[in-house]
């Protein structure tokens, strides 16, 4: 036999046994796709933001399809359409998606928030915070390098006087900027709330008044007055329960300090001092 | 210690260190550079080299020195190995799915990226070319595969500390991750003199 005829046929026995192992094993061992769920993969933006609390769009399909019960408005970035969509795949009743969005809970801007140090470093706040906890004399506030405009996938946030604010007719609700930012001065809430507090700082009230003016002091003057009891005053820090909550803005009159504040939530605070 | 065993223990010192094929040979860059932006994604990767390293070698082996030496077609050995080692791999990814969910959850990804992978086809024909027994071939695949793993999980520590430096605008990106891929490889010539260090000779 030829060389040549010889190679041909050993490459081509070769091939064609591949190719008959690869196509017994799809046969025998393929596993079946669940069509549901791809289809409800389909609906989802695909931005794996996590704000579903599952793994990226692939992991909350999966649970859809496979998890009897899971809800199908928790898709924040996608809304009412995406839920409405999953719906119909799932052949189930469209439940509203409660939009959420973001607020920087500081504003402690260059006036308020003095320097205690010269910072010329990267311009990040986390390393700006690794940093004696940032440039400001408030180590709890918001250094104004922007970690949360870089992430945000939808230009929401903009940086003003050095503090970061979010502009919810842009913002989706991701999430992403409060897992950026080093000082957990962002949280997510029902875009139905207008009123928020807007100061991390846990420290005692005389403490606060020499690093900001603008810091909560822990008055409790919030709470006392507050007719719905929505608000404790937590490790030195005014919290509203949102769930309480009813929007009346007792608390943001009361605030001697002007630290809860009415928040059109458009990227600049209505000021009402 | 005998002498066999000794052998296969320079085997494997020479492949993950001094004769490592990412930063010594150069073979498998995509992946070295693709995939090491994060320590787990890059270990896994590392993982899955060593398996599909394994397995190519011991089916690759017996394909060489029982049909290609036989019948005299050592020539077709580069076209043949891909074209085995690619059905192989896609044979392994589809068995895993089936049998092994969890092994193919976490390897899945990576293995259709690696199934020509010419760190992969450098470490079968390289085993052929130095003439090693099947054991030997097995223990050198292994080796490679450890070297590998070493050289993503390193590589991954060393991006790490990029992320937080500030190089020249010019610099930043695939420019920096080269210059610092140069600079870890000429580290690892360090290693050049250990094994007669080691095994004096």
């Amino acid at each position: 036999m030829s060389p040549i005829l010889l190679a041909i046929i050993a490459v081509t026995a070769i091939g064609l046994i591949c190719a008959l192992i690869l196509a017994v094993a799809s046969h025998f061992m393929s596993v079946p796709v669940n069509e549901k769920e791809a289809a409800v993969r389909e609906c989802l933006p695909g931005a794996n933001c996590g704000a579903c609390g599952f793994t990226g769009c692939d992991g909350y399909a999966h649970a859809l399809a496979n998890v009897p019960g899971t809800k199908t408005n928790l898709c924040v970035p996608g809304a009412d359409a995406v839920s409405k969509q999953i719906s119909e795949v799932m052949g189930v009743d469209f439940e509203d998606v409660i939009e959420q969005v973001a607020f920087v809970h500081c504003h402690g801007d260059c006036v308020n928030n003095r320097d205690k140090e010269e910072y010329q470093g990267i311009e990040s706040c986390a390393a700006a915070n690794m940093l004696y906890g940032g440039r400001g004399r408030c180590s709890n506030g918001c250094m104004g390098f922007g970690d949360c405009r870089k992430v945000c996938p939808h230009g929401a946030i903009c940086i003003e006087n050095r503090i970061a604010h979010i502009d919810t007719r842009k913002c989706v609700g991701c999430g992403l900027c409060a897992k950026a930012c080093p000082n957990h001065l962002i949280t997510l809430f029902p875009d139905v709330r207008r009123v928020v507090v807007t100061c991390s700082n846990h420290d005692k009230g005389a403490v606060v008044r020499r690093k900001c003016s603008n810091g909560c002091i822990a008055c409790g003057k919030c709470a006392r007055n507050c007719p719905a009891e929505a608000i404790t005053i937590v490790d030195n820090l005014a919290v509203i329960d949102y769930d309480k909550c009813i929007n009346c803005g007792t608390c943001e009159a009361n605030c001697p300090v002007h630290a809860i504040k009415f928040a059109d939530f458009s990227g600049k605070h209505r000021f009402s001092n | 210690m005998s002498e066999s065993l000794k052998l296969l223990l320079k085997i494997i010192m020479t492949s993950v260190l001094v004769n490592n094929y990412v930063l010594n040979k150069f073979l498998g860059i995509c992946p070295f550079l693709g995939v090491s932006k994060k320590f787990d994604q890059a270990s896994g990767m590392g993982i899955a080299v060593i398996f599909v390293m394994l397995l190519a070698t011991a089916v690759t082996w017996p394909i060489q020195h029982f049909l290609l030496d036989r019948f005299e077609l050592g020539y077709l050995q580069t076209i043949v190995f891909i074209l085995v080692i690619a059905a192989l791999v896609q044979f392994v990814e589809i068995a895993l799915k089936k049998y092994i969910p969890a092994l193919h959850k976490s390897l899945g990804v990576y293995l259709p990226l690696i199934t020509t992978n010419c760190a992969v086809l450098g470490v079968t024909i390289n085993n052929i070319t130095d003439g090693y027994n099947f054991l030997q071939s097995m223990v050198s695949s292994l080796g490679v595969g450890l070297g590998f793993l070493l050289a993503m999980v390193l590589f991954a520590g060393v991006r790490g500390r990029m992320e937080e430096a500030d190089p020249p605008k010019a610099f930043r990106g695939v420019p920096i991750t080269l210059v610092a891929a140069s600079i870890v490889s000429l580290a690892f010539y360090g290693f050049g003199g250990i094994i007669s260090g080691i095994f004096g000779e």
